[in-house]
């Protein structure tokens, strides 16, 4: 998968009531969700990002709770793939299983700044940073998560095991 | 002969079929409980629907409509109602109708629900609460609650561990709270981040059973995956009390290899405040006292149980909420409600003006039931204090045990219970 889109740079330790407030969780309708991504942390966000937008962030991203609103929601707000120093557990776990590509890059995220165009090529973990020229790689996914990533998400990939399944049982 | 092992290597390794695990090591496990509430489970009720093999077991699924219940608008009635017809449909066991509910990390251990050397997963970052009682529990998004409730099965990495030893008497009115905001002071919210926290020492041995459910609970806000404690015959007698399920225990290896083993002094844990805007900012209450407060809130997952409704009981009795400052108080289950009301602590609650409401999560995740305006301050027993947590985005949340949330309310600013006698 390729992405190219602008860069949205945060700092540290965003976390999931930031990137969408409880308040909004009484739905899980991901457009009404994107509609309040990040509103409490940058308020000119939602009026921005534009299709395939990057947010790019340093430690502990997505820290807090385990809301699956908050990739949800930043998924649907157009953002094509996040960029961090390290991403909190469950966010971590999320983002992989609902399909929000997810790279860790500590040099990337130190040399890019707000507004850079960026291109990411998720399969190889390269990131080019196209306003400055700069290419960075990002830890390659270890192959289970790979092929997670690989089946579309936590949920085809169980489809696809649980029909396997089955037909060894038949066999 | 395995290798020695921490106690979540050892209990990811029973429930992966496997003799050994290491550390980096991913698993698929099969799960004794899976859990999600109001907010959560929707989502997983549609990834079940989307697998299409209905539940694994419907005697090990739960469902705890807590966030948004009662009902706190036509969306929120529209969440549970999903979750409702789910469990009916599903005939699920474990499922807790308003009325008979409580806050799910207090509901489930006072039911004996979850018992030591379970492998759990709850759709709930508070999940770790039940470390506590030696069980390894973490929490997951929606899509990994509905794959498990599908399947009884998830993936993990297996964690590195880091062992905290507290040893010796805490500093005067500290407790467990101050334990656990005292540690996340000292490592950072992601100082355990990806790891299994586990917790020992003589100040550990002699909290009690509700103490360490506390403890285990804020472990997530050291970006902890679990935080367990070892089982004694404090935590046999607790589970056998509420559960005849057999257990069993898993305790570390002597020579477990740690990813850190950190020693801490309790008398270094004096009663703190972590101010806003994150749980690591910690501060003593005695550095705190010019922070006025305009709401207390004392109940939610990490201090709503009986004892944390005696602790601030004990400070308001004969007292009054300040003038200008509202006291939330909102036990965590129908039984630490009717706990309070036999022990007489809903009189002194009531006569000292504060709010009492049936349990509910609202006010802590900023939901409802005592929302911030711009600029306003609550001193809250829960557990987490960002931006906007508890309303506008610029009120700010103070974190506490709960005398001295308590405390505060009876004196308008962040107060030991001694301050105010």
């Amino acid at each position: 998968m390729q992405f190219k889109g602008t860069v949205f740079r945060y700092g540290r330790d965003i976390d999931t009531d930031v990137i969408i407030p409880a308040r909004y969780l009484n739905t899980s309708d991901p457009a009404e969700l994107a509609k309040h991504c990040l509103e409490d942390l940058d308020n000119t966000f939602t009026a921005r990002v534009k299709p395939g937008d990057i947010i790019v962030a340093d430690e502990n991203f997505g820290c807090g709770s385990s809301r699956e609103h908050a990739p949800v929601a930043i998924k649907a707000a157009g953002v094509s793939c996040v960029i961090a120093k390290s991403f909190a557990r469950i966010f971590y776990r999320n983002s992989i299983n609902m399909g929000l590509p997810i790279l860790e890059c500590a040099e990337a995220v130190d040399a890019i700044s707000e507004g850079d165009v960026v291109h990411v090529d998720a399969d190889t973990g390269t990131i080019t940073d196209e306003t400055t020229g700069a290419v960075f790689h990002a830890a390659p996914f270890p192959p289970f998560i790979q092929e997670i990533i690989n089946a579309g998400g936590l949920v085809a990939r169980t489809k696809a095991k649980l029909a396997a399944e089955a037909r060894t049982g038949e066999e | 002969m395995p290798r020695p092992m921490t106690m979540a290597e050892k209990i990811l390794a029973a429930h992966a079929g496997l003799p050994e695990v290491v550390p980096g090591q991913l698993v698929e496990c099969d799960l004794d409980l899976v859990l999600a509430n109001d907010i959560t489970a929707p989502i997983a009720i549609k990834t079940v629907r989307e697998i299409g093999a209905g539940v694994f077991d419907r005697k090990k699924i739960c469902l705890v409509p807590d966030h948004y219940a009662p009902n706190k608008d036509i969306k929120s009635a529209e969440q549970t109602k999903i979750t409702r017809d789910f469990a009916h449909e599903h005939k699920i066991t474990h499922y807790y109708e308003q009325g008979c509910m409580g806050i799910e990390h207090a509901l489930l251990p006072e039911r004996g629900v979850v018992v030591p050397g379970d492998l759990m997963i709850g759709a709930d970052s508070h999940t770790c609460t039940y470390g506590g009682i030696g069980a390894f529990s973490t929490g997951v998004g929606s899509t990994d609650a509905g794959v498990g409730m599908a399947t009884g099965r998830a993936w993990f990495k297996v964690p590195e561990a880091i062992r905290f030893v507290v040893d010796g008497e805490l500093a005067d009115g500290a407790t467990a709270k101050d334990i656990i905001l005292h540690i996340i002071g000292m490592i950072g919210v992601d100082g355990a981040l990806y790891c299994a926290m586990e917790f020992a020492g003589s100040t550990i041995e002699a909290l009690s059973v509700e103490g360490r459910l506390t403890i285990a609970n804020m472990a997530i806000e050291a970006g902890g995956k679990a935080g367990l404690f070892e089982v004694d015959e404090k935590c046999r007698e607790y589970v056998r009390a509420r559960s005849s399920r057999e257990f069993t225990e898993y305790h570390p290896d002597p020579d477990a290899q740690y990813k850190q083993v950190i020693h801490i002094n309790a008398a270094d844990i004096v009663p703190c405040v972590s101010w806003p805007h994150l749980p690591s900012n910690t501060h003593p209450v005695t550095e705190s006292r010019h922070i006025t407060v305009d709401q207390a809130v004392i109940g939610s997952c990490t201090n709503g149980r009986i004892e944390d409704m005696r602790a601030a009981a004990e400070v308001l009795r004969g007292r009054k909420v300040a003038d200008g400052v509202r006291c939330i108080v909102i036990p965590a289950t129908q039984k630490v409600w009717l706990d309070c009301v036999h022990e007489g602590l809903m009189d002194v609650f009531i006569n000292a003006n504060c709010v009492v409401s049936t349990p509910t999560c609202g006010p802590c995740l900023g939901g409802y039931m005592g929302i911030l305006a711009a600029g306003e301050r609550c001193i809250s027993t829960t557990n987490r204090n960002f931006v906007g947590r508890m309303g506008d985005p610029t009120s700010e949340v103070y974190l506490a045990s709960p005398a001295v949330a308590a405390a505060s309310a009876v004196a308008g600013h962040i107060a030991l219970p001694s301050d105010i006698a």
